[in-house]
């Protein structure tokens, strides 16, 4: 089974990345994008048929390690 | 004494620390690599800057899962002085024995530069050599130095007296445009609420000797090896 994860900041969390790339964004004339947030994205393979047992694995990963629940929040989907 | 300096792969603050503590204070050292289980008797703890991990995923979050870190914690919860600086200070936050976390700094570039920080609580084993309100002037090095947490953490942080070090100008005034990184309310260093263990983004083992022209970071890890003593 396939997971892909994506770990973002939360809302209101300043994004100093996304606000570099908005304003680069800006200067090449594309003028009507706000609010850009950079996130992370992960891909793995789990050696898992049961998708209930998959998806704790995966939460168990975003909670201990792939996402700092401080300031990020996560999201996955399971494939296969 | 015996002061403990965890190495992990990516360390290199690591010597710096070894020398200020042997050579300039005159203390036992011991370099304790991160595969290791047992902190072998010391009497405080040093988690060093550098990037350990290559600071993959976040800074500090591959680091706080190294086998060591069980007995740092032991340690701590123990009563026993950690000191994390900057990279060290990171992995203290990711391991929850300090709360909150860094962001990226505000400016998004890595800052190499000297900032003022001042004292704002002398009576800890990190300060006792140092006057209340005093200003220091010691280097930061850092891309992810900018401190935050959710405002009921701060309020606890502010009202327990456990901020002990804020960005300033030379002359003590802690305003926005003192603070390098973005920071909330100009923190540069925090303490648990036990007042054992302290992480600070600046580093003191790089101005703890004359022939460097400050020493200023010296009185940090001399009030360590005094409160050591008196104990």
């Amino acid at each position: 089974m396939k997971a892909k994860i994506h770990v973002t900041l939360k809302q209101g969390i300043l994004d100093p990345q996304g606000k570099a790339i908005e304003h680069a964004l800006d200067s090449l004339g594309f003028k009507n994008v706000a609010n850009v947030r950079v996130g992370k994205y992960m891909e793995l393979d789990l050696d898992q048929n049961d998708r209930a047992k998959a998806e704790a694995e995966v939460k168990g990963m975003c909670e201990k390690l792939l996402a700092n629940t401080i300031i990020e929040e996560y999201r996955y989907e399971l494939q296969g | 004494m015996k002061i403990g300096i965890v190495v992990f792969p990516g360390s290199n603050c690591d010597h710096d620390c070894e020398h200020v503590f042997k050579d300039v204070l005159g203390q036992d050292v011991t370099m304790i690599w991160h595969k290791e289980t047992s902190l072998a008797g010391v009497d405080a703890i040093i988690l060093p800057g550098g990037f350990s991990y290559g600071d993959y995923l976040r800074t500090g979050a591959i680091a706080r899962f190294s086998p060591v870190m069980n007995a740092v914690k032991e340690f701590a919860s123990g009563g026993g002085l950690v000191l994390g600086i900057c990279n060290g200070f990171q992995i203290l936050l990711e391991a929850g024995l300090l709360p909150g976390t860094m962001l990226r700094n505000k400016s998004l570039h890595f800052i190499c530069r000297e900032t003022c920080i001042k004292v704002e609580n002398a009576a800890t084993p990190f300060t006792n050599v140092c006057r209340s309100g005093q200003v220091l002037k010691i280097p930061i090095a850092h891309a992810d130095g900018n401190y935050y947490t959710d405002p009921v953490t701060l309020a606890g942080l502010q009202a327990n007296a456990q901020i002990i070090f804020r960005y300033s100008t030379a002359d003590g005034k802690v305003t926005p445009e003192a603070c390098p990184n973005g920071s909330l309310d100009n923190i540069a260093g925090i303490r648990n609420a036990e007042g054992n263990v302290l992480g600070m983004m600046p580093h003191p083992e790089r101005c703890a000797e004359s022939i460097l022209g400050n020493e200023d970071g010296r009185t940090i890890l001399l009030s360590m090896v005094e409160e050591i003593r008196k104990a």
